[in-house]
Parts: C-alpha cells; sequence; structure tokens
C-alpha cells in the first residue's frame, strides 16, 4: 500500500444519496478500502454493474469507473454480454435483496451454475426499501413490512445457500457489524475467478428498522452482531437453533472452470475445426 | 475469412439468411431463447459466430437474452437477439433501456399468431404495432419489414447500419413465412457490402449522452469511466430523476435523433404511385401478393398502383400520402385486424378511401385472387 486509504480517491465528485445510518455506505466503504489494499490505484481495471434499488446506487454513477446501471433485476445478464466480451475486466455487480434474488433470481441461479467471472455483492436489508418498505423474499417471518401489516407470512429464502447449491466459486456472507470481515472476503473475491457472490446482511433503519421497533442504525447493527452465528458452529446446530440467526463466514471456496474459459476455449476448437474444412 | 459467406447465389431459409447477414454486418455476440419460429437464427449463429471469433449463448430467458446483448454492446460488440412474440413481449422494458441508454443493437421478431401462445407456428403480422408502441414512455422506434429471403438478408444488415448510426435499437419485423421459406438469394461481395460502426470517442471526450445529436460511444473496459444509466441523466451520463428540463432535453434528442431522419431512414418499393385508381399499401409476407394481384388487374384495364412499405417505423408517411393523392382508394391488406390501416388513414389525411383487408388464422398469406377481389369490388363501389 503506497498511501493511507481514501474513499475520495475512486469516487467523483458527487453527493450521496443514501440515508443516515444506511448499511450501503459500510459496503461501499469496505469495497474500496479493498480495492486500496489490492494495490489498485484506480478503478480503470473494473466495470460495475446494477440494477434497480437503493444499493444499486453504490457504484453508480459515483465509482470514477464504467458503471452501467441496469433494470431492476438485470445487472447479471447485463454483466454476462459485458464479461464475455471484456474478458479482462474485473466485473462487479452490486444489488439489493429485492434486485438479485426477487426480480432478478433466475439469472442468479443461472450465472451461479454457469460460473460467470462476476463478483456479486448483495446487500440484505430484507426490505423493498426505496419503494418504502414492503415486504422482501428474504424477509423474516412474522416481520412486519407495508405490505405484511400483521407479519410476513412467508419464510424468507437464504441466498448464500441457494449460490452454493447452483454452483458459485466462492460464497461468503458477513453483516455490516463485520466490516473487517467483509473487507477480506471482498478481497479474497477479487482475486478468484469464476462466480463469486457475497451476501452483506445490511441495515435499513428507515424502512424496516422503524417498523420493527428499533430505535437507530445502531441498534440494529448490534442485532446483527448478536445474531450473528460462524458457519462452522451453525453446521453443527439444528434447524431450530438456527431460527433469527444469521449464519456468516465462508459458505464454498472452490477452482472449477468459468464461463469465460469453457466459452472462449469453444470458439478455440470452432475455429480450428473450420480451418481444418 | 473463413466462416464468413463467400458471394455467390445460394438456395436459403429466411432465419438462415438473417443469421448470415449478422456475420456479414460484423455482428460478433448473439444471445437467445429458443422459440418458434426465430429458433433456426440462434441455431445457425451458434455455429458461425465461434468461427469468426464471436459468441453465441443460450440464456435463461428472453430477458436475459436482450439484457446480455445491450451489456455486450456497450463492451463494444456489434450484438443482436432473435425471438418472436411472447418473448418479444419479454424484452420490451429493456429495448426501452436500450433507447434510453442509446445503445446500439438489434433485435428480430419472427412474427407469429398471437395474441398469446395463440397459433406458435403459423404466420401473423400482429406485432407492428408493439414494434413501435410495446416499451412504456416517449420514444421512437426503428423498425423494418423484409418480404424475401433476399430482403432477409440486406435488411438486418440494413438494422445494423441503422441501430449503429442512431445509437438505437433497430427491430427487424420478419415473420414466420418470410423466416421459414427458401428461396434464391444473392450474397455480393464483401466490397458491395456497406457496413457502419459506431461513432467512438476522441481520448478527451466526456459528453456521452448529449451534446450532440448521436453523441460519440464509448466501449466499457477502455478507460473512459462512462456511467450508463436508464433513469434521466445529463449528458455526462449523470442522474436527474427529478429535473424537468434534464429529462425535455434527453428525451426530445432521442425522439428528434430518429423523428428528424425519418425520411432517410423510410425505404418502399413503389409501382404507379402518380397514377392509379386504385392504390395498395402492403409490408412482409403479405406484399408478396401485389405483384400477380397487379397483373390480374392491368389485365383488366384497371390502374393500380403500390407501396411496399420495407420501412415501418418511423412510418413512410410521405410516400403514402402521395399514394393517396392519386388513388381514389387504397387497400391496406394485412394478416392482423387492422394496424398499418389506421397508420395509412392517418397518412391519407382523407385523399382516399382506406379499405382494410384483413386475414388471420391458420397462418393463410393473403392471395392475389383475394387482392384483386376487393379491388374489383372497391371499383365497383
Amino acid at each position: 500500500m503506497s498511501e493511507a486509504f481514501s474513499m475520495r480517491k475512486y469516487l467523483r465528485d458527487l453527493s450521496l444519496p443514501f440515508c443516515a445510518g444506511c448499511g450501503a455506505l459500510t459496503v461501499m466503504g469496505e469495497f474500496l478500502r479493498a480495492v486500496h489494499e489490492l494495490n489498485y490505484e484506480n478503478l480503470s481495471k473494473f466495470v460495475f454493474c446494477s440494477g434497480i434499488g437503493c444499493s444499486s446506487w453504490i457504484p453508480s454513477p459515483y465509482f470514477k469507473a464504467d458503471s452501467v446501471h441496469t433494470l431492476h433485476g438485470r445487472s447479471i445478464p447485463v454483466a454476462t454480454g459485458i464479461k464475455l466480451l471484456r474478458p479482462e475486466a474485473n466485473v462487479v455487480v452490486f444489488g439489493g435483496d429485492g434486485d438479485i434474488v426477487g426480480i432478478g433470481l433466475s439469472h442468479f441461479i443461472h450465472a451461479a451454475r454457469r460460473n460467470l467471472d462476476v463478483l456479486v455483492i448483495m446487500l440484505n436489508n430484507m426490505i423493498y426499501g426505496m419503494t418504502g418498505g414492503q415486504v422482501a423474499p428474504t424477509t423474516p417471518f412474522k416481520a412486519k413490512t407495508a405490505t405484511t401489516p400483521y407479519g410476513s407470512f412467508e419464510y424468507p429464502l437464504d441466498a448464500a445457500k441457494l449460490a452454493v447449491t447452483a454452483g458459485a466459486s466462492y460464497v461468503a456472507r458477513w453483516t455490516t457489524a463485520h466490516s473487517k470481515e467483509l473487507k477480506n472476503a471482498i478481497k479474497e473475491a477479487l482475486t478468484m475467478q469464476g462466480f463469486r457472490f457475497i451476501e452483506v446482511t445490511s441495515q435499513c433503519p428507515t424502512a424496516y428498522g422503524r417498523r420493527m421497533g428499533f430505535k437507530d442504525a445502531g441498534e440494529m447493527v448490534r442485532w446483527f452482531q448478536k445474531s450473528a452465528v460462524p458457519i462452522d458452529k451453525a453446521r453443527k446446530l439444528g434447524e431450530e437453533e438456527l431460527q433469527e440467526k444469521i449464519v456468516v463466514g465462508k459458505f464454498v471456496c472452490k477452482r472449477r472452470p468459468t464461463l469465460v474459459e469453457t466459452v472462449y476455449k469453444m470458439m478455440e476448437e470452432a475455429q480450428k475445426e473450420v480451418e481444418k474444412s | 475469412m473463413k466462416g464468413y459467406p463467400k458471394e455467390g447465389v445460394y438456395f436459403w431459409q429466411g432465419n438462415e439468411a438473417c443469421a448470415e447477414a449478422a456475420i456479414v454486418s460484423g455482428c460478433r455476440f448473439f444471445a437467445g431463447y429458443p422459440i418458434t419460429p426465430a429458433s433456426e437464427i440462434a441455431e445457425h449463429l451458434s455455429k458461425k459466430l465461434p468461427q469468426v471469433g464471436g459468441i453465441a449463448i443460450q440464456m435463461e430467458d428472453e430477458i436475459a437474452s436482450i439484457g446480455a446483448v445491450v451489456g455486450a454492446s456497450w463492451a463494444g460488440a456489434k450484438s443482436m437477439t432473435a425471438t418472436s412474440g411472447p418473448g418479444f413481449d419479454l424484452m420490451q422494458e429493456t429495448i426501452g433501456w436500450a433507447f434510453m441508454t442509446e445503445t446500439p443493437c438489434v433485435i428480430v421478431d419472427v412474427q407469429r399468431l398471437g395474441p398469446s401462445t395463440g397459433q406458435a407456428t403459423k404466420c401473423g403480422q400482429g406485432d407492428v404495432m408493439q414494434a413501435r408502441w410495446g416499451t412504456h414512455g416517449d420514444y421512437a422506434a426503428i423498425a423494418l419489414s423484409p418480404n424475401s429471403v433476399q430482403e432477409m438478408f440486406d435488411m438486418t444488415i440494413k438494422a445494423f447500419n441503422l441501430a449503429e448510426k442512431y445509437r438505437t435499437p433497430v427491430i427487424l419485423l420478419a415473420d414466420e413465412i418470410v423466416a421459414h421459406m427458401r428461396e434464391r438469394i444473392i450474397v455480393p461481395s464483401k466490397k458491395n457490402i456497406k457496413t457502419a460502426g459506431r461513432k467512438k470517442p476522441k481520448p478527451n471526450d466526456t459528453a456521452f449522452f448529449g451534446c450532440e445529436e448521436v453523441p460519440p460511444m464509448p466501449s466499457v473496459g477502455d478507460g473512459f469511466n462512462v456511467a450508463v444509466t436508464g433513469s434521466t441523466h445529463d449528458e455526462f451520463g449523470v442522474r436527474f430523476t427529478a429535473d424537468p428540463n434534464v429529462h425535455k432535453r434527453l428525451v426530445e434528442r432521442l425522439n428528434n435523433k430518429i423523428m428528424y431522419h425519418a425520411e432517410e431512414i423510410a425505404e418502399t418499393e413503389t409501382y404507379n404511385l402518380d397514377d392509379c385508381e386504385i392504390g395498395i399499401v402492403s409490408f412482409g409476407c403479405t406484399s408478396r401478393a401485389i405483384y400477380e394481384t397487379v397483373e390480374m388487374a392491368e389485365k383488366k384495364g384497371l390502374k393500380v398502383g403500390y407501396v411496399q412499405l420495407k420501412t415501418l417505423w418511423p412510418f413512410p408517411e410521405k410516400i403514402v400520402r402521395q399514394l393517396a393523392e392519386s388513388a381514389e382508394k387504397v387497400i391496406v391488406p394485412e394478416m392482423n385486424l387492422r394496424q398499418v390501416f389506421y397508420e395509412v388513414q392517418r397518412a391519407a389525411g382523407g385523399s382516399a378511401d382506406i379499405i382494410p383487408l384483413n386475414k388471420i388464422g391458420g397462418g393463410e398469406l393473403i392471395t392475389p385472387e383475394e387482392l384483386f377481389a376487393e379491388i374489383k369490388e372497391s371499383v365497383k363501389k
């Protein structure tokens, strides 16, 4: 590391849009800190993609970089087109739980299956925050939201587990109460290939905390801290014991052929075949 | 170049001609999802694109397909997808995004018979208005309508050229009949095919979304720090989600860059435009009946003129009005329940009687006999 960390170095001169206490600021900061610690002087080796939702604003247009702000749920397909044509770029997707595993869920599963070479950082605030606090596929059972005034009658999705099952190369989950671990996970993921997924349990004091009776963002972060169970410990616990807990840590880290590798190999073979004919 | 079609005469299917033309146009990325009657385009490109260093990928659905196409276009590749009605429905939101972000790309809609699953393997022409108004908000569309295998080839090239020139999505509105029939086609030599590329920025350019009618387009990964967004944005890609002036400036320019050039984009084939009693305005597979109909009518001493709409959007109103000013009656045959009919009526501005001739079901073409019968009927009135 050549100099002290400064977020400004990587940002455009614009004021940020996040509410006071929003977890997006922590994630933005830890991502840029990871980039800094990996000795990237700027973001020219990165292409960012995001969808619609508060956390999709992390890169766009604030990062001094190429950023593609796509439609709701469609950042991963767009990232697929970009990465296949620009295999040398570090393609990073930012999105929320509604964006990535709500409306965009099938793209998420298929990208993991293909082992598409992108890093997806998903902020899970358990709510549709931008639209005013409606129930999400990640909302805890019985949580009160704008569209579940009597408490949610559905069970939440475990996105990290799903990514492992679908074939991701790297999966980790941390919370905004684990900034150092989060930064280290981002660093590790940025130096790997294939489909990498980091889920960050993040606070939305405005649309979730308020309805659920949290005093402020700090109280929500302390809730994450208290509910976090390391994955090794969680493996020994039963389903019931894990209810209302947040399993944190590294879920998987493995090497398997990536989409870029298999596509370009196929192309080579096709060209050899046509040369012969 | 290996994998590139040699100059010559071929006996191709429409979809095959479209795929070959994409390669000639310099298309190097295709993403699609299987759907009748468009799948042959994906199949053909899956074989041919890798041979010329391109990529074809089958995505999980049509939404992902066009998303990947827009992404690849921003990564610098000429890109295309191909689908039919149900898939075209799913793509509409992203077509709007491509329009708003000024992303050149080609969307082939091989029309089949809707609504919904309808008669999935049969021909229809019911997506004309969808090609114009399918996505929400104020926008301008470019849509081309081929009537032969040769035109599938030529207009695919034209679609890429228009997309690059105007930095906008272009729709090739084909139909099941044109896409699935086989006929003779001539592939010109490479030097006789004009292909256009996008305007690239100079090293210090920063205004990629304004200042010029069609601004230069950088690729991501080239160090321009381009911020692409479908939200209302200024010349530099910075979001302005409440400022009325920024929205007006952007959306008017996006519309005007196409509508100011409507006549330049509009392509038609005409016959007896200024000297006819009966006019016919037709497009796509339906227009194939015109030639024989005209012969039949002329044998009976009737003066018939026609306009074949090769461009559907922007609508070639000037030419259609010219026909309507000469003819007393204008017949509009189409395989739907009146879509182009109302456009012709609008363009004619009351200068002729506009008569619809519509046929749907079973993918059956309007025959020259049926068209001629309508002419005889209209003369009597």
